[in-house]
C-alpha cells in the first residue's frame, strides 16, 4: 500500500521498468480469452430463457437444495480449513523438526492429485468397512455417503489454500513482536488473540475465499463419497451433470450462471472484509 | 553448448520429419475407426477389436485400428452430439442414440432398422447380487422392500444401466399387482428408500457394492455380475435371478455424417455387422452378454445364462414413450424423490 491516497486512481503509474502497454494487453487479451469469454457464454446462453424461466429453474426446490448442499458444505469445510491450516502453517514456519520438508511439500498433494482418485481414496477410508469408518461405525458415526463426506472430500481439496496463503505472512512476522508483547505483561492467549492473528486475517480470509470457492466448484472428489441422494446429498455440479444427462441444457446453465453469481457475491464479500482487516491492522498489504 | 543445442534440434527435426514421413506412408494403408461405447463393454470390445482387426487385414489386406472411448452412456452420446467423431456408437440405451440422431442429425432417425434384431447384436439383463450364502434370503424383487435390506443401484439420471434397473423392477410389480401402474409406482418408490447411495454409473456402483461392502444386494447387468463373480472368486457373492426382468437391448449404430466426413463407411459398417457373425457372437457370449443368435456361440457360454421371464422396452411403449415418461426433468423418478412422499 506503498501508493495509497490520491495517486490511487492514476491509470499508469510512472515506472522505470518499460513494457506496460504490452504487458496489459498480454493480461487482458488472455483474461479475456480463458476467462471472460467461455464465462460470457455461460450469461448468454442462460440468458436466452428469459427472466421467467431462468427464476423458475433457478428456484426450483431441488435446485435450491442442491445449491444449499454444495455452499453449505464448501462454507463448513473452508473454515476447518482456516483453522487447521493456521495451526498447520505455524507448526511450519515456527518449529524445526526431523520430516519437516517432506510435510511441506505433502501439503500441496492435493493440487497435484487428480480429484477423482481423492475421492475414491477418500471414500474407501471413510465407507462402514473402511480404515476410519469401521471405527467410527460402532459409534454411530457415519461419515461416507452423507453431507459430514462432502466436506471431507472438501476439506482434502481446499487445504493447500489456506496454508499457503498464510505461510509467506506468517514468516514475515517477527519473534521479536511476540517477544515485545510478553514483556509487556501480554499472557499467550493474548499474545495469539490480539497481536499475531490480527495480522494473519487478511490472508487467513484470502485462503478461505479461495477453499470456499474451490469446494462450491468441486465434483469429481465429492460424487464418490456423497452418496448422491436428491435432497440429501446432490451436489449442485451433479445436479448440472443430471441435467445435461437429460440434454437439458438451459436447465444446467440456468444451476450454474447462478453458482456463479452466487460465488462472486460471496468473494466479493469476503474481498470487502479483507480490506477492511488490511486497513484496520495494516499487516500484509 | 552451442553446437550440442544445435545438433540436438537438428536430431529433434529428424525425429519430427520421420515422424510425419512415417505417419503419411501409413496413412494410405491404416485407418483408425472410433467405437464409443459405455462402461461395462470394456473387456468385450478389447477383444473383439484385435479380431476385427485381425478379420479386416485378412480381407483387404489394410490394417485398421479400432479406438474404443468408454464412460457413462449418457455422457458418451453428449460427446459425440459435441462433436466427437465416433465411426460406431455402442450404447446402453436406444434413447442415447436418439438423442444423438435428433440433436446432431448424424445419424438417421430409422438408424434402428438398418441392423438385425433393432440393431442390438447382444443383449442383457439384471440381476441380483448378493452376498455369499444370500444371509438375507432375497429371491425375487418382492424381498427388496423389506425392513432391513438395502438395495445399491446407479442413478437414472446419469446411467443407462440404473434406467433398466428401474424398469425391471417396475415390470415385476405392474406383473404381482395384476398390471396396476399406480401399485408398480408404490413399489419403486419403496424400492427406492432402500438405495443409501446413487452412484453415477454401473462400474461405480459395483465398487460401493464389492468393495466399500455397503447393501444387501446390488442391481446389476448380468455381465457386470459375472464379471464381478469372476474377479472377486465366488467365494465372496452369488448371482440371483429374480423371477422376471427386463430384456436389456444395448443397441449400435454407424454415425453417418462422421464416416461420410472420414471415409470409414465402408469398415464401420463392416465392423458393426461382425458384432452379429460367428466371432461376434461368441464373444459376446463369452462376457456374459446373451448373444442375439446363441446358435452361434459356445454352448457352454450360453448355458451359464439362467432361464428368466424378460419383458421387453415395448411393453413400455419403446423408449421413445418411456424415456420422458420416467426419467425427463419432473418424470417418475423424480417424483418419486420429491420431498414428503
Amino acid at each position: 500500500m506503498a501508493f495509497r491516497s490520491s495517486r490511487r486512481w492514476q491509470f499508469r503509474q510512472p515506472s522505470v521498468i518499460p513494457g506496460f502497454g504490452l504487458a496489459l494487453g498480454v493480461t487482458l487479451s488472455w483474461l479475456t480469452l480463458i476467462v471472460l469469454i467461455p464465462l460470457s457464454g455461460l450469461i448468454w446462453r442462460s440468458s436466452g430463457l428469459g427472466w421467467s424461466k431462468f427464476f423458475a429453474l433457478a428456484s426450483d426446490e431441488r435446485t435450491v437444495n442442491a445449491l444449499t448442499i454444495s455452499f453449505g458444505t464448501a462454507f463448513v469445510a473452508a473454515v476447518i480449513n482456516l483453522v487447521f491450516g493456521v495451526v498447520l502453517a505455524w507448526v511450519l514456519v515456527r518449529y524445526q523438526f526431523p520430516g519437516k520438508r517432506v510435510i511441506d511439500a505433502m501439503v500441496d498433494l492435493p493440487f497435484a492429485l487428480p480429484t477423482a482418485v481423492a475421492g475414491i481414496a477418500l471414500t474407501a477410508l471413510y465407507a462402514p468397512n473402511g480404515w476410519i469408518g469401521s471405527l467410527l461405525e460402532p459409534l454411530g458415526i457415519k461419515i461416507a455417503f452423507t453431507p459430514a463426506g462432502i466436506v471431507v472430500a472438501l476439506v482434502f481439496v481446499g487445504l493447500p489454500f489456506v496454508v499457503r496463503t498464510v505461510q509467506p505472512i506468517m514468516e514475515e512476522i517477527d519473534k521479536e513482536v511476540e517477544e515485545a508483547a510478553a514483556t509487556l505483561g501480554a499472557s499467550r492467549y493474548q499474545t495469539i488473540s490480539r497481536v499475531l492473528l490480527p495480522g494473519l486475517l487478511p490472508a487467513g480470509l484470502t485462503g478461505f475465499a479461495l477453499a470456499f470457492a474451490r469446494g462450491v466448484g468441486e465434483y469429481g472428489s465429492v460424487i464418490f463419497i456423497a452418496g448422491n441422494l436428491p435432497y440429501v446429498s446432490e451436489i449442485a455440479p451433479l445436479l448440472i451433470i443430471i441435467r445435461l444427462e437429460e440434454f437439458n441444457y438451459p436447465a444446467a446453465t440456468a444451476i450454474a450462471a447462478v453458482m456463479l453469481v452466487l460465488s462472486f457475491i460471496m468473494l466479493l464479500v469476503i474481498n470487502t472484509i479483507q480490506s477492511w482487516s488490511r486497513r484496520r491492522y495494516g499487516y500484509g498489504a | 553448448m552451442g553446437s550440442n543445442r544445435l545438433t540436438g534440434i537438428v536430431k529433434l527435426a529428424l525425429v519430427v520429419g520421420s515422424l510425419q514421413l512415417g505417419s503419411v506412408g501409413l496413412a494410405q494403408a491404416d485407418t483408425t475407426i472410433l467405437n464409443v461405447s459405455y462402461d461395462p463393454t470394456r473387456e468385450l470390445y478389447k477383444e473383439f477389436n484385435a479380431a476385427f482387426a485381425e478379420k479386416w487385414q485378412a480381407d483387404t489386406g489394410e490394417t485398421v485400428t479400432i479406438q474404443t472411448s468408454h464412460g457413462g452412456s449418457g455422457k458418451q452420446a453428449r460427446s459425440v452430439i459435441d462433436g466427437l467423431e465416433a465411426d460406431v456408437v455402442t450404447l446402453a440405451l436406444e434413447a442415447d442414440i436418439d438423442a444423438i440422431a435428433k440433436e446432431s442429425g448424424k445419424i438417421p432417425a430409422d438408424w434402428k432398422t438398418r441392423f438385425e434384431n433393432n440393431s442390438s447384436p447382444y443383449t442383457s439383463t439384471i440381476v441380483f447380487l448378493v452376498r455369499k450364502g444370500n444371509p438375507k434370503g432375497i429371491k425375487d424383487w418382492g424381498d427388496l422392500v423389506k425392513e432391513d435390506i438395502q438395495v445399491i443401484t446407479p442413478n437414472p439420471k446419469t446411467s443407462g444401466g440404473a434406467r433398466w434397473n428401474f424398469l425391471a423392477a417396475w415390470a415385476w410389480a405392474r406383473a404381482a399387482n395384476g398390471g396396476d401402474d399406480g401399485k408398480a409406482q408404490e413399489y419403486v418408490a419403496q424400492l427406492f428408500k432402500h438405495v443409501p447411495v446413487l452412484d453415477t454409473g454401473a462400474r461405480g456402483a459395483t465398487t460401493t457394492f464389492v468393495q466399500r461392502g455397503l447393501g444387501d444386494v446390488l442391481l446389476a447387468w448380468e455381465n457386470e455380475a459375472y464379471l464381478s463373480l469372476e474377479e472377486l472368486g465366488p467365494d465372496n457373492f452369488e448371482i440371483v435371478t429374480p423371477s422376471i426382468s427386463i430384456k436389456a437391448e444395448p443397441p449400435v449404430a454407424l454415425v453417418d455424417g462422421n464416416v461420410d466426413s472420414k471415409g470409414t463407411r465402408k469398415v464401420a459398417e463392416a465392423y458393426l455387422n461382425y458384432l452379429y457373425s460367428d466371432v461376434g457372437q461368441k464373444l459376446a457370449a463369452k462376457h456374459y452378454y446373451r448373444p442375439f443368435k446363441p446358435e452361434l456361440a459356445d454352448p457352454k457360454d450360453t448355458a451359464r445364462f439362467a432361464d428368466v421371464k424378460l419383458v421387453t422396452i415395448d411393453e413400455f411403449g419403446g423408449w421413445k414413450e418411456a424415456q420422458p415418461k420416467f426419467f425427463a426433468d419432473g418424470g417418475i423418478f423424480d417424483q418419486i424423490y420429491k420431498p414428503g412422499q
